[in-house]
Parts: structure tokens; sequence; C-alpha cells
């Protein structure tokens, strides 16, 4: 009843998940069995860059949940994924140990750089993995709560929650370029040498971290499925399209909003902290507002109100801009601004779209509303 | 329907040059301004025919030529003989050789001629422009001695100047260099002779400042009481030398009351600089912000490629000082209709080509004008290279109106700050007193309606989309004047100017104004205290908090407009 519900009646999620399983089984074998001659294998580079889209992929499911089934399109979510990403450092950093630059037991290299003399207190506790996995989820989690709560209260919606959303991931860009904020300033976190006692750059641990972040993104698949198929599903979705309508039939429009913000913001940072140990570095650059604008892309691209058409955004994007920058990084520009101009214009429902033209969208459109002067809340069908 | 169509199209070039004229009249009246300060300053190019009769014109030709040949004891006493002809080129003559600007051509018949800025040449004798033979120009050498000699030269030549502020200026200089026996004895015999009230204050605090040294407690006395209506940096170190040191209980005990009624004086115009400094942050803001005032404000439309727009008007700028590379000081008045024209035609384009079709659906009217701003922003890089060009700043707008030694004010900053104002008001003019602000305002409350009454509205919609954006390439040439131009240009004053505009409430111009300057005001005074980037990111949480509070801005829109 529950898999007829959370996947048999998704075909295309279906098909996106099976393909990610079998990317979960392919890979490993083709990098570690496969010998390097044969051109079949896959070399560890290419293991970590997608585990890398993997990560990304989970960011445009963050995404996707609120923005394609609430409306909210949040600006700031690389805010949150840096957020987990940079717990997931500090982790990574007291990890170094006496084997940095300074050999400093306690302190990382940049605050023995800065003269620091001890361990500032939001540096306790990231040495023990489950007090930092818990941070990876609180972080992020808190922020958006105590965000979500402020802006969803005084009910700031529509572009205006987009833009204090950017505000908010600038002002922490401008923040986390400070030396003084102890997260190594401009050049952040970076110098891993080991994650739970293995080494960061060996073959098998790229291989687990490729595989934990494959898994992640199913779980979380999975939890926005139950979401969106649940009775909260349905009121998240009237909200979307008649927020004055839901709140007058009696739900707390602001509870659904802010705890699905949490959760998606949740969701960002765990792909944060799985994107940085195979990255090898996090720093403030991650906050910056193109980015969190750019995974925005990603899911309209793909398809938005989907969820699986967020995965394949993320994918389709990001391989393009890896095609790109490595022939002319001239054009990648060219062509990410051409993408959001033709994607909004042309494409509406995504690449997904196009696949599934003649079929019923996997969420069930209300009726269109008569054109009112409410731009905001009506005209934002999937 | 036919008539009002007519009407409307005369409309927009009406507008465009009533608001270039009144940018460029107003520019031209300031350049006027500035024009009699600069001559006041430096008299090189004036009056050189009328006066001196033709002996001692050519003596001062033989002297000037042999100041800047042979060994340095005998250019020496060049140096005295030329200080003793009154002529007004010699000053700057003397000021140049101390600056090591003059250069000369190695000859017996030498070229003399005065450095300017950015390798342009003045004849020092005839002060005309040189323009050939620069090269073989040679900087004239000086030694410590010389200098020291030429010092006195000139504090005495200055001293007997003709002009007030010239007199001043070179009291204001002895005291700043210090004081020594020989200039105090010039000073002094000054004094008795000076007609001008400042310029005799001026020379009693530094004679005072000297006397400060003196053995006689009295004396010190008397200095302290003198100084203490001084707000130069040497006389507070002076006396504060006097207030720790002082042998003497009493002179230390006045030296420190003097202190601490200068300092008062000082924090009540560090207090007025800091407000000029948030107005000036205020008004690039507020240009930054008018434009987005429109687009945003009036229309509705999330435009992210705003900023682009300001880099647009800021690469029009420079591409103009490229064109006429002699008349950087006009440039400015051929910049801005310019980049108001590109701008707003670049903003039609933009309207006409993606927005149109996005009405009603601002969050992915946000996504496309953001990939547009991608586009421009490589655009720039791939036609203007990815360096920051510099834009030359005009000489009527750099240097600084100093009003007392604590309190400057640079030009640049104080007309973008008027500019700024202009603007604004000739926007407000145009939405509330011309046709096309009817219309736009028409439209924009009511779309229906005004079609039907007959108003074109996809046509008011690009004029308008059209004015913002010109408007945002105007802003991007008084932008052009204070920073780099880049194409990150736009980007940095983007999230600035969506805050200004939903802080002051949108649909609102005079929030809009409010807005801006508020920002700036609090941003200059947190800055001491939390450093420039703490202070935006704290200017920027307690916006968000402001938002909590009043979500529609400081002024929000009533009645039906107001729905959403």
């Amino acid at each position: 009843m529950l898999t007829q519900r959370l996947l048999l009646s998704d075909r295309g999620g279906m098909i996106v998940l099976g393909l990610v399983l079998l990317a979960m089984v392919l890979v490993p074998i083709c990098n570690i069995l496969v010998p390097e001659s044969s051109s079949l294998h896959v070399s560890t580079f290419m293991v970590t860059l997608l585990g890398k889209f993997l990560c990304y992929a989970l960011l445009a499911l963050a995404v996707d949940l609120i923005w394609g089934y609430c409306g909210i399109l949040s600006l700031g979510h690389g805010a949150f994924f840096a957020l987990g990403g940079y717990a997931m450092g500090m982790y990574l950093m007291r990890q170094i140990g006496p084997r940095g630059q300074y050999g400093d037991p306690l302190l990382p290299d940049f605050m023995v750089f800065l003269n620091w003399k001890e361990l500032p207190w939001y540096w306790q506790g990231f040495d023990m993995f489950w007090f930092a996995m818990l941070m990876v989820i609180v972080i992020p989690g808190l922020l958006a709560f105590i965000f979500g709560w402020l802006a969803f209260r005084s009910r700031v919606t529509g572009v205006y929650f987009s833009i204090i959303t950017q505000a908010l991931t600038y002002a922490l860009l401008l923040a986390f370029f400070r030396n003084e904020m102890g997260f190594g300033g401009n050049n952040g976190l970076t110098d891993f040498k080991d994650i739970l006692g293995f080494p960061i750059a060996a073959n098998g641990t790229r291989i687990s971290l490729f595989l934990a972040s494959g898994f992640m993104l199913i779980i979380a698949y999975i939890a926005c499925r139950y979401i969106v198929t649940s009775r909260m599903g349905k009121i998240i979705v009237s909200i979307r399209d008649a927020e004055s309508r839901t709140r007058f039939c009696g739900y707390k429009v602001e509870s659904y909003k802010l705890w699905l913000f949490v959760f998606s913001a949740v969701l960002a940072g765990i792909a944060g902290a799985l994107y940085v140990p195979q990255v090898g570095i996090i720093n403030p650059g991650e906050f910056s507002p193109l980015n969190s604008i750019e995974l925005v892309v990603w899911v309209a691209t793909g398809g938005r109100g989907t969820l699986f058409g967020a995965i394949v955004g993320a994918f389709t994007v990001n391989y393009g801009k890896t095609i790109f920058t490595s022939y002319s990084p001239e054009t990648w520009l060219f062509a990410l601004g051409a993408l959001f101009v033709i994607v909004t214009l042309v494409l509406p429902k995504g690449l997904v779209g196009l696949f599934n033209r003649n079929k019923k969208a996997p969420v069930n459109t209300v009726t269109a509303e008569p054109a009112t002067n409410t731009p905001e809340t009506a005209k934002e069908p999937v | 329907m036919r008539k009002p169509m007519q009407l409307f199209g005369r409309w927009p070039v009406t507008l465009l040059i009533f608001l270039s004229i009144c940018c460029s009249a107003s520019l031209f009246a300031q350049e006027a301004d500035t024009a009699t300060d600069t001559e006041e300053v430096a008299p090189v190019a004036a009056s050189t025919e009328t006066s001196p009769a033709a002996s001692a014109q050519s003596e001062f030709d033989s002297l000037v030529k042999a100041l800047t040949q042979g060994s340095l004891p005998k250019r020496a006493q060049t140096a005295k003989k030329l200080a003793k002809l009154n002529d007004e080129r010699i000053a700057p003559i003397f000021a140049a050789l101390q600056q090591g600007t003059l250069y000369a051509t190695k000859s017996e018949d030498p070229l003399v001629a005065i450095a300017g800025n950015a390798n342009t040449f003045t004849d020092a004798i005839s002060g005309e422009k040189i323009s050939t033979n620069t090269d073989e120009l040679k900087r004239v050498p000086i030694n410590n001695t010389m200098r020291t000699q030429l010092r006195t030269l000139l504090a005495a030549l200055n001293l007997n100047d003709k002009n007030a502020a010239v007199r001043l200026d070179a009291v204001n200089r002895m005291i700043a260099d210090g004081v020594d026996d020989d200039i105090i004895v010039l000073l002094q015999e000054r004094q008795k002779t000076e007609p001008d009230e400042d310029v005799r204050t001026a020379i009693t605090a530094a004679v005072a400042l000297m006397n400060l040294q003196s053995s006689d407690q009295q004396v010190r006395l008397d200095a302290i009481q003198i100084l203490r209506g001084s707000l130069q940096q040497e006389v507070r170190t002076a006396l504060l030398e006097i207030a720790t040191n002082d042998a003497d209980n009493k002179v230390k005990q006045q030296a420190q009351f003097a202190l601490d009624s200068i300092e008062d004086r000082i924090t009540a115009f560090r207090l007025t600089e800091n407000i000029f400094f948030g107005l000036s942050l205020g008004s690039v803001l507020l240009l930054s912000a008018i434009g987005l005032a429109i687009t945003f404000g009036v229309m509705g439309v999330i435009n992210m490629a705003h900023g682009e727009l300001m880099m647009i008007g800021a690469y029009v700028t420079w591409v103009v000082q490229q064109l006429f590379p002699n008349q950087i000081a006009y440039s400015l008045m051929i910049a801005i209709p310019a980049a108001f024209f590109v701008a707003g035609l670049v903003g039609i384009a933009i309207e006409r080509g993606v927005i149109r079709f996005l009405y009603g659906r601002p969050l992915e009217t946000l996504l496309a004008t953001f990939g547009i701003s991608l586009i421009l922003q490589q655009a720039a890089r791939s036609i203007f290279s990815p360096l920051n060009r510099a834009v030359e700043l005009p000489e009527w707008m750099s240097g600084s109106l100093v009003i007392n030694p604590v309190l400057s004010i640079t030009y640049n900053r104080l007309y973008i700050f008027i500019f700024g104002l202009i603007v604004f008001f000739a926007l407000l003019a145009i939405l509330k007193k011309t046709s096309l602000g009817l219309k736009v305002r028409a439209v924009s409350q009511n779309r229906a309606m005004a079609r039907a009454v007959g108003v074109r509205a996809s046509w008011v919609d690009a004029m308008t989309f059209g004015l913002g954006s010109g408007i945002a390439g105007i802003a991007g040439v008084a932008l052009s004047q204070l920073t780099n131009v880049g194409p990150n240009l736009g980007q940095a004053y983007l999230i600035d100017s969506f805050m200004v505009v939903v802080f002051g409430g949108v649909g609102n111009l005079w929030g809009t104004l409010v807005g801006a300057m508020g920002l700036g005001i609090i941003n200059k005074f947190l800055e001491p205290y939390a450093g420039a980037v703490l202070a935006k990111v704290l200017v920027l949480v307690l916006l968000i908090l402001f938002i909590q509070k009043r979500p529609k801005g400081i002024f929000p829109q009533k009645g039906r407009a107001a729905a959403d």
C-alpha cells in the first residue's frame, strides 16, 4: 500500500531512482574491478564528480520540495547547503589534529596563523563525528526555523521572500569572509586528511562517499514523496495555488510552510555535508547568491513540482557545466543565462515536461482560477 | 484611439531630452562654480602679458631658465634673485621644483615645464600646454638644502600674494610643516600689515604655536588661550605635549582645558562628516534604487538585470571618454544622455523580448532576468575584458572642499549627492506632472480600465521599463566616478537597491528617497563600531527584522492599489 503510494504511482521517479541505483552498482564495479586500460573503467575523478552531482541532486530535491509544491522560491538555499558543509568541514578540520602545517594538536592552521590561543567555544565538540552530524542537521534547521518563523508569520510571500532569502545568504557570505568569525575567512576550510579514520583521498573512501550520497538521495526522495503524497502534501499544494483560500478554510498556513521549509533546509544541509569531503574544501564562495539562484535553475530545467525532475535537472545542468567549462569557460555563462530565459519562456515544465506532455501530471493541479489581481498566488501552476 | 497614440509617441522623446537637459544644465552650473575656485589656487595660466615691462619679462625668462641648469649653489642664488621679482608665475614654479614636478630640457636655452596630471606638461613661462617633445624633458634635480631654502622663499612669496585664500593656505601649510625662526620673522612682519581677518587669525595661531615652546610661563599661557579655537592636528599634538610634559602645573591644566574644548568641537564635526558620508552613500543607493523603484515599484517587475543596466551606463561613460580623450571635463555631459539612451534601449529590448511574456508570474520574471544579467555580464567580459577600467575623473570633480582641518568633503561625492537629488525630482515630476506619468500610474493601478479608456498598455509598459532602465544607466555614470568600471559593478548594488525599495515601501518614490538616505546613514554610523563588512551584515539583519514589523516598508501604499 505504502509502496504503491510512494513509488509505483510515480513512473518518472521509478525510472530516475532506478538509474541512480544502477549507477550505484555499476560505478564501484567499473572503478575497482575493471582494469584501467579498459574503456569501461570509471576513473576516481569521475566517481567524485558523480558523487558531487548526487549531492547537487539532493540539494535540488530540497528546493523542488518547497518551490515546486509550496510555491516558496528560496534564493538562499545555498546558505543551508554551505552551513551543512561548514559543520562537516569543522569535523574534518578537527580530524587533522597535529598533522597540520603548524603542528598544533588542537588549533586548525588558520587559527595558529591568526595567533589565536585557544579554540573558540563553537568549535568544541566537532571532534566527535556524531556531534558534527547532529550539527549538520541542527544548524541549517535552526536557521531555517528562525528565519522562516519570522518571515512566514509576517506573511512575507512571493518575490519578497525570495529577495530576503537572497539577502540572508549574502549577509552570511559577507560574515564568513571575515577572519574574525573563526571559519577560516576567505580561504575557508581545507587540507582535510581523513574522515572516520579513512584517508579522504583514497579510492575506497571516495566510493563510499559516492554510495552514501546515492543512498541519502534515495532516502530523501522517498521521504519527500511521503510528504507530498500525504494529507499534508495536499494542503501544501493548496497553499501554493490559493494561499488565502487555504487559510480561510482553517489551516495554519504558516506552520505548514515553516515545517516544510525547515525540512528542506535540513536536506540542503545534509547535501552540503556530503559534498564537502568529496570536493575537499568549503569556503564562503558557497554562500554566494549566484550559487543559490543557479540551483533554482537546475530545478526549473528539470521540471519543478515533480521531485524527480529536480534530480534530472541537477544532473543535466551540471554535466553541461562540466563540459562547457572544460571546452570554453567563456561560453558557460552565456549558456547558463540563455538557459534561464529559455526555461522560463519556452519550457515552463522543464525537461520532464517534454516527455510527460500527454500524461497526467504527477500532482493534481487545481483548476486554474480566473485571472485576478493576485498573480503571486493564482498563477503558479506546475 | 488614434489621438492618444500620437500624443504618446511624442512623449518619450520630449522626456528624454528634458531629463538630459536637466542633468547637463546642473553639471554646467557646478562647473562654473569650480572654475573660479581653481583659478584662485593655481594662477599659472592667467595674465602673462599685462603688467611687467619687457626688460623685467626677459629677466624673468632668463632666471627661470638658469634655475634649471648648472650647479646647485648657483641655482640657489638664482632662486633668491627670482624671488625678488614680482611675478605671479614664480610661486607655482617654486612649488613644482620643490615637489619634483618641474621638468626642463638640457640645453643653453631650455624649455621649462610643469608636469600636471597624467603626463600633461605646461610651459612654465608662457603657460601654454606642451604637446611636442615631452620625451626630452628631464626632471630638474633638487637637494634638501635647496628644498629648505625654497620653502622659506615660497612662504614669503605666498604670504605676500594678492589673494587672501592663497595667503591663508600658505599659513596653514606652515603650521602643518612646523614653524622655524626664519618663518616666524616673516609671519610677524606680515601680521602687522595683513588686511584679511582669517589670515590674521591663522598667523596668530602660527605665532602662538611657536610661543608654546617659550620659556616664559605667561607667554605659554597666552599662547594656549589663543590656540583654544584651532582645530589643526599639529596644534593638538603640541597642546597634548604641553598638557603631559610641561613643568608648570597651571600651564598643564590650561592646556588640558584647551584640548578638551577642541576635542568637543572635533566630535561635533566628525558627526557632521559621518552624516555627510551617510548621505553620500545614500545618494549612491538612491541613484541605483530609483530605476528599480520604477520597474519593481511601479510595474511590479523583478528585474535582476538592473545592476547590469548600471554596468552598461558605466561602460558608456568609459567609451565616451575613450572617444574624446581630450575633453574629459565635458565627456560627462555626453555620457549622461548617452548612458540613458543605451541603457534605456537595452531595457526596452529586454521588456519586449522577455518580460512581456511573463507578466503576472513574478518568480519566472526573476529567473529570466537573472539569466539576462548573466548574459550581459559575460558580454561585458568578452567585449571589454574582465579587467576593471578606470574612468578618469574630470578636474572639477576631483579634490575636496575643505571646510576646516577636520571636516572636508570630496567634490565627486558632493556632486553625486546633488545629482542624485536632481534625478529623483526629475523622475518625480515625470510621474506626477506628465501625461506619460499619468498613463504609467493608470496602467499600474488598473490595467484593464486603463486599456478600456484607450491607453496602449503594452506601449506604456515598454516605455516605463525603458525609463527605469535609462535611469539605471545614469546611475552607472555616477558610479563610474566613484569606483572602477568592471563587469561586476552592478551586482554589488543589486541587493542593496532591492533593500532600499523594499525598505522604503514598494511603489512609493518618497519612500525610496528616505529609505536610501536612512540606510546610507545607518550604514556609516555602524561602520566605526563594527567595521565595514559587519556593518553591512548588521544592516541586512536589521532590515530583515524591519520587514517583519512592517512588511510593506516605511511608507506603505494605501487604498486599492495596495492589495496584491
